[in-house]
């Protein structure tokens, strides 16, 4: 009961520091609105649905890039030293990846909005698509969590943290865009259901892989 | 690492010469379209067998070094992956030529070589992460962490999701496997001495230059 108090403890201070200095968060949602924004001025009509998922999914993925990278910025050494001896890295590892994953869902959910007022187009299965939207950008919250860790050792460095990042979240991107493909196209259920057990399956294993990686991480 | 006996690598010379000499003089089954191109099974899929092997070594001993922190383990790890990009890459080039004569192209969008790309983009990135530290236990136990989750999510590519799909490739969306075709199983007598003569030159080539780096360390 005390690592979920802790982790709840964790959690409110990660929101309460974001409305002091709400930079970070408006940043990652500017850059994702501006993104949009050249998207639709130069681009304007999209009449295939695969173009449109393609589209859809490299924005979310340069966004979560930068909505995941900044944060680990922020915290300095000393603080994190702090709060290892206070809780424990896994602890800390599980609400950071609650902490990203709520802030890509907020995300992902402005970006659906936005994108679809722009670039219309009928989904036929509305439950699928949004399942493939919160699994994908939770999966990608997730898995740039360690990454952005292993990233801020060597300097913190974007670019970095973009080779690591994209050969392991290609498998990522490519179920969540057939998944979203095939939600638009009204695929039955019976076929997509693998592609969702996948994702889920995708999510759990990088979520299990961070709290056995992560402790090694912190000791310095 | 141990020395490796005189009869491991007296059986490595004979493996490797045998399948190079019977690989390319055996009489094969006369297919269409596959012809004499069949032979390649012989260097291509067993080049992949030793890669899979070697960057499993790897994984072994990043884990060891987690455990540990002896350099020793560090520098089998990176030995092991840089041996077997270099099995990658023959895989990949043999790969290539082959779809050439029966494709038609030397790259098509196929789920079992996108995968097979992605591995080696993500050990790529290994080597670019290793060279931005400075210091050597933190840049151990970094890229430790980043090759056990690396090595698990390549798993996962290479493994289950091309098998979500169809494929051209032989094995995969009703494509038969090389044992479809090998009726009398005289594939088999180089197939499976290949695979152990290309695994065991692996572990040969990385112990080699496990010595010489032991070498220039006393030298300096």
């Amino acid at each position: 009961m005390a690592e979920l108090k802790n982790l709840t403890a964790i959690l409110v201070k990660e929101f309460k520091s974001d409305f002091r200095n709400p930079y970070v968060l408006g940043g990652a949602g500017l850059f994702l609105l501006s993104t949009l924004f050249v998207c639709y001025i130069t681009i304007k009509r999209i009449h295939q649905p695969s173009i449109w998922v393609a589209l859809f999914w490299i924005i979310m993925l340069f966004t979560s890039f930068n909505a995941v990278a900044k944060s680990f910025m922020n915290e300095s050494r000393a603080r994190m030293l702090y709060l290892y001896t206070l809780i424990g890295p896994s602890i800390f590892i599980v609400s950071k990846m609650i902490y990203h994953a709520t802030i890509m869902l907020v995300l992902s959910m402005v970006a659906v909005l936005v994108y679809t007022t722009f670039f219309e187009i009928t989904i036929e299965d509305r439950l699928v698509f949004f399942a493939s939207v919160v699994l994908g950008s939770t999966g990608l919250a997730i898995t740039l969590s360690l990454l952005s860790t292993i990233a801020s050792k060597a300097g913190n460095n974007l670019t970095l943290l973009a080779i690591l990042g994209l050969p392991i979240l290609l498998p990522l991107l490519m179920v969540a865009t057939t998944l979203m493909k095939n939600s638009i196209d009204g695929i039955d259920l019976s076929v997509q259901y693998k592609y969702l057990f996948v994702l889920f399956g995708l999510n759990l294993s990088s979520l299990g892989l961070s709290i056995v990686l992560f402790p090694y991480l912190w000791r310095e | 690492m141990q020395r490796l006996p005189l009869s491991f690598k007296i059986t490595t010379i004979i493996l490797v010469f045998y399948t190079l000499i019977a690989g390319l003089l055996i009489d094969v089954p006369a297919l269409n379209i596959l012809n004499e191109t069949i032979r390649n099974l012989f260097f291509h899929v067993t080049s992949w067998f030793a890669m899979v092997f070697l960057f499993f070594a790897s994984f072994v001993y990043s884990i060891k070094y987690l455990r540990t922190a002896n350099e020793r383990d560090d520098l089998l790890a990176r030995l092991f992956v840089q041996v077997g990009m270099v099995f990658g890459a023959a895989g990949m080039l043999t790969g290539m030529l082959w779809a050439n004569y029966t494709w038609g192209s030397y790259w098509v969008p196929d789920p079992k070589l996108n995968g097979a790309a992605i591995a080696m983009l993500a050990y790529l990135a290994y080597g670019v992460l290793r060279n931005s530290f400075q210091d050597n236990i933190q840049r151990g136990k970094v890229s430790a962490v980043y090759n056990i989750f690396a090595f698990v999510m390549m798993l996962l590519f290479v493994f289950i999701l091309p098998r979500m799909t169809d494929s051209l490739h032989p094995g995969n969306g009703g494509n038969p496997a090389f044992s479809g075709y090998d009726l009398d199983n005289t594939m088999r007598l180089v197939f499976y001495p290949a695979s152990i003569g290309w695994i065991f030159l692996g572990v040969w080539i990385t112990e080699m230059r496990f010595r010489m780096e032991g070498l220039k360390q006393r030298k300096k």
